[in-house]
Order: C-alpha cells, then structure tokens, then sequence
C-alpha cells in the first residue's frame, strides 16, 4: 500500500485496530466526559476505517455483555472487602449494613450456664458478645457458647469469628477434637465431614488438639493462613487476601466460585439449600465453572448450567437433577 | 429468538439510502457474522498472509461508504462482489498474480451463495460460544477481560488484583478485545463441545 492510500485508509489495519481497541476500552472503563465522547466522534468520523474497526470491536465487546449473565450481581461488598480487609472502619461499615440485614441470634440458654446458637439450612445468624466480639453463624450451624463467653464449641458448621483480644482470658474454639486459641484474632472456621478448615485472617491464633493424651503439638496461625486439619494431620498454606475474602462471601449471601468443578460448586450450594443439586454424569460433574452465586437459589445455578453447558435439568421435589 | 424476521421487516427498505445508524446496525447484524466466510476467501485467494488484515479493512470500508448510499439486496452477494472487485483491481494496479481462484466463477459462487451461516441464533449458543471464545484468550488477556466483563472492576481494581500496573491492564485489554472479535468474527470455533 503507498502511503497516500495508507492515508486515505487512515493507517494500516493493524494500527487502525489497535487504536479502535484503545477507545473502547477508555470508553467502557471508568470515566467519560463529554470531551471525550467528542474526541472518539471526531475520530471515528476522521476515515471510514476507523469507523469500521470500532464498529467491528464494539460489536465483539457488547455480545460479551451476555457474559455476565454467568454473574448475575456485582460483588461490591466483597470486592471493597478484598481490599480492605485490614482497614478496621471500611469493615466495620460493611457489617453494620449485614446487621441490618440479618437478626441477632437468640440462644437456647441450657442449665450449665453456656448457650447454643444455631442456624437451619439456608440461615446465616450473628452472634454479638458482650465484649465486642462478634461470631456470625453461616448455614446449618450449631455454636456452643460458654456462660463467660470466652470458650465455643462448634458443634458442625461454619463460624467467622471476630474475637476482642483479652490476653487474660484467651478465647478458645473447640472443633471436632481441634481447638483454636485466639491470640487477637478474626478467623474462619468450617467443620468438613473429613476435616476442619480454619483460615485467619487478622492477628494470631494456634490451633492444636483437644485431647490431653495428644502430644501438645499445634501450629501458630498468621494472616492468609488456612489450615486443613484431619483426624491425624494439619496441614498449612497461604491464601491471597482475594481467595479469603471469596471463602467469607457467604457473609454477603453469596458464594464464589473459581475455577471449581460443576461437583464442587453444587456440593457447597447444597449446604445452603434444603432443594439439593445432583449431577449424575461424571463428565458434567467434572465441567468447571467460575462465577458468584447466591446461596439460596439453586434455580439460577442449575440455568447458568443448562445456558452455558447445555446439560439438561430436570426437577422432582426437592431435587434439582442436572443429566446430558 | 431468530434474526431472520428483523431482516423480512426491513426488506421494504432495501435499495434505499441508510442514516449512519442503520447502516452501523446494518454492517454489525449482517457484515460481521460473515467475516469468517469472507476471511477464508482471502486466504484462499491471496498469497501474501500479511495483506490480509489491510484487505479485510478496506473492503469493510467499501462496503460501509456503499451501504450508505443504498441498502444492498442481498449482503452476502454484495460483501463478495466488493471483496472480489477489491482484489481485481490490487492485481491489476500491481501487475501481478497473487491468486488463483478469484477469476474462478464457480469457486467465487460457492461463496456468494453458501446458505446465511447460523442466522437463527439461540441465546444458549450464543453464550455457549462466547465462553468457548473467552477460553481460546491468551490468560492474562482473559483474567482482566472477565474481571472487568464478568465480575465488573475497574482498572485499578483489577490492576491492584493481577498485580500489575494499569498501563499494563490497558494493554491486556485492548488485546484482549481484538482477540475476541478475531475469534468471534474470524475464526470462530463455536462447534466446541465438552462431550
């Protein structure tokens, strides 16, 4: 091509497309002023090239608007909650909007003095100490809670505890033979059938057996770490404060999912539903999906399912059965 | 569900002149979905590979300054002959061969009149490819297109998230937009199934 005609073309495709690329994204990514807008008029007006390669990206970009039809709400809550996570006052404000939303437990007080909260399938309740501390329940959870509020028993569930730090009286979390020993600590606790899983978040906690005949071995907790323990081992890594703050969304009545098979999700969703997914086909349980969910509506996670894989959902009572 | 009956209620109007707007609307519902058509008749047609792309531009602009002045009868028809003329007159400014099948009436037939491809588009395929689509992005790319796209952030959100800078974010997406149109538009692959 002479460049008299690379003129007349407005430049090379490539060059052309590159800068078509450039104003669409700044047109679909934060801020757009009127100066802007008239900017990208006079441009695309400038040669018919540039009209054309616009039009052609634009149209690309707007069918991917279907895609978020695979995240049906933004996640601002836990996004804001991500990047704050140890900013005390962004948090607290964030749970001041769930208090609102979410009733305060009311115990069943038993004669030795301790409490035991608890939450049906679907429920999520906090628990308000005299303290300050906070303990808010997730899904089918039962919390046992001494009368002096400084020892819990979790006797299955899940907990995210944010727990007032009173070197005196350490708080103690017994759980399925483990116990957790707050050392000024928020952290996440979820007793698995196989396992028990606790990740902290802020401060320090040590995690070690509960029986007396057990050799007193335990690990010291730090920020990110999640452990696994099973009946024999425990097991440490670190997570991103991104992936954490995926784990606590139940907070937030959602639950996000990266990277997790079709299996995996539908066995967490099935925690928060008493209408349960059953996938029968091991190559469909096997699909992996990515996407943010609400924890009661397996409705929408069986359509996301029969949308973006084409599986088949068929319905009985209480069931949700997704087949080829 | 199909976009045959948009194009029935417009056929009163075609051979008449198009406002910008429709002929934008025009040129995305009835040019683009055959771009991958329109590719391999390039290819097949045209031995220097790194023309393609200025080609490509240049007979979008022809068909888009024409369309402008009248609603052609029949797209498909018309985005051959255009591309077809183009390459004619390429050849003959400069002097040389470059293609085989071009003066190949049959072959060039064949593809003006291929029946529309897949017109009636059914949203669970439309979402089906478009995710077939995302996962062929090269990953970096699609990381930021999906937490912009998908989970909503901003730049900066998703620049603090990938660990990167968010000229470095600009970049992946930009890429990350032409990609998808290739693959949307050039070289689709929506016949991917999991099974």
């Amino acid at each position: 091509m002479s460049n008299a005609e690379l003129e007349a073309a407005g430049g090379s495709a490539q060059q052309v497309e590159a800068d078509a690329a450039a104003w669409l994204r700044r047109r679909h990514f934060g801020e757009w002023t009127q100066d802007d807008q008239a900017s990208l008029d006079q441009w695309r007006g400038a040669a018919l090239a540039h009209e054309v390669a616009y039009l052609r990206l634009e149209a690309a970009w707007d069918r991917t608007e279907r895609l978020t039809a695979l995240h049906p709400f933004k996640v601002e809550q836990p996004v804001a909650e991500a990047r704050n996570w140890r900013l005390p006052l962004s948090l607290a404000a964030g749970l001041a909007a769930i208090a609102l939303l979410t009733t305060t437990a009311l115990p069943v007080v038993r004669h030795s003095g301790s409490a035991v909260y608890s939450t049906p399938v679907g429920g999520r309740e906090i628990i308000k100490l005299a303290d300050g501390s906070r303990i808010e329940l997730n899904t089918a959870t039962v919390l046992r809670l001494s009368a002096d509020q400084r020892g819990a028993v979790l006797e299955k569930g899940e907990a995210y505890f944010q727990i007032r730090h009173d070197a005196a009286h350490p708080f103690t979390l017994a759980v399925a033979g483990r116990r957790v020993i707050d050392l000024g600590t928020k952290f996440l606790v979820r007793d698995n059938p196989d396992a028990v899983e606790v990740a902290l978040l802020e401060g320090r906690a040590r995690l070690e057996p509960v029986a007396v005949t057990a050799p007193r071995r335990g690990v010291i907790l730090t920020p990110g770490d999640v452990a696994v323990a099973t009946a024999r081992t425990i097991s440490v890594t670190k997570v991103s404060p991104d992936e954490l703050s995926n784990e606590l969304s139940w907070r937030h009545g959602l639950l996000v999912f990266h990277n997790a098979t079709l299996a995996q999700a539908a066995a967490v969703l099935n925690r928060y539903n008493d209408d349960k997914l059953i996938i029968d086909d091991p190559k469909i349980a096997a699909l992996t999906i990515n996407g943010t969910f609400r924890t009661n509506d397996t409705q929408v996670f069986a359509r996301m399912a029969q949308d973006v894989f084409g599986v088949r959902v068929t319905y009985d009572a209480n069931t949700t059965r997704i087949s080829r | 569900m199909t976009d045959i009956t948009e194009t029935s209620r417009e056929d009163g109007r075609r051979g008449q002149p198009m406002s910008v707007s429709e002929a934008r609307a025009w040129f995305v519902r009835e040019v683009l979905p055959l771009e991958s058509d329109l590719m391999q008749f390039l290819h097949h047609n045209w031995r220097n590979k790194s023309d393609i792309a200025d080609l490509r531009q240049d007979i979008y602009v022809r068909i888009f300054e024409a369309a402008r002045h009248e609603i052609p009868l029949r797209t498909r028809h018309f985005v051959f002959t255009v591309a077809r003329n183009l390459l004619i007159d390429r050849v003959r400014r400069e002097r040389i061969i470059p293609f085989d099948a071009v003066t190949d009436a049959d072959a060039l037939g064949a593809a003006m009149e291929a029946p529309l491809a897949e017109r009636a588009v059914i949203a669970r395929d439309e979402l089906r490819r478009l995710r077939a689509a995302l996962e062929r992005l090269p990953e970096r790319a699609r990381d930021a297109v999906v937490l912009r796209r998908i989970e909503g952030l901003t730049g900066r959100q998703i620049a603090s998230r990938m660990s990167i800078s968010e000229a470095a974010v600009s970049k992946l997406i930009d890429n990350g937009i032409r990609a998808l149109a290739d693959i949307l538009y050039s070289d689709p692959e929506d016949r991917r199934n999991w099974s």
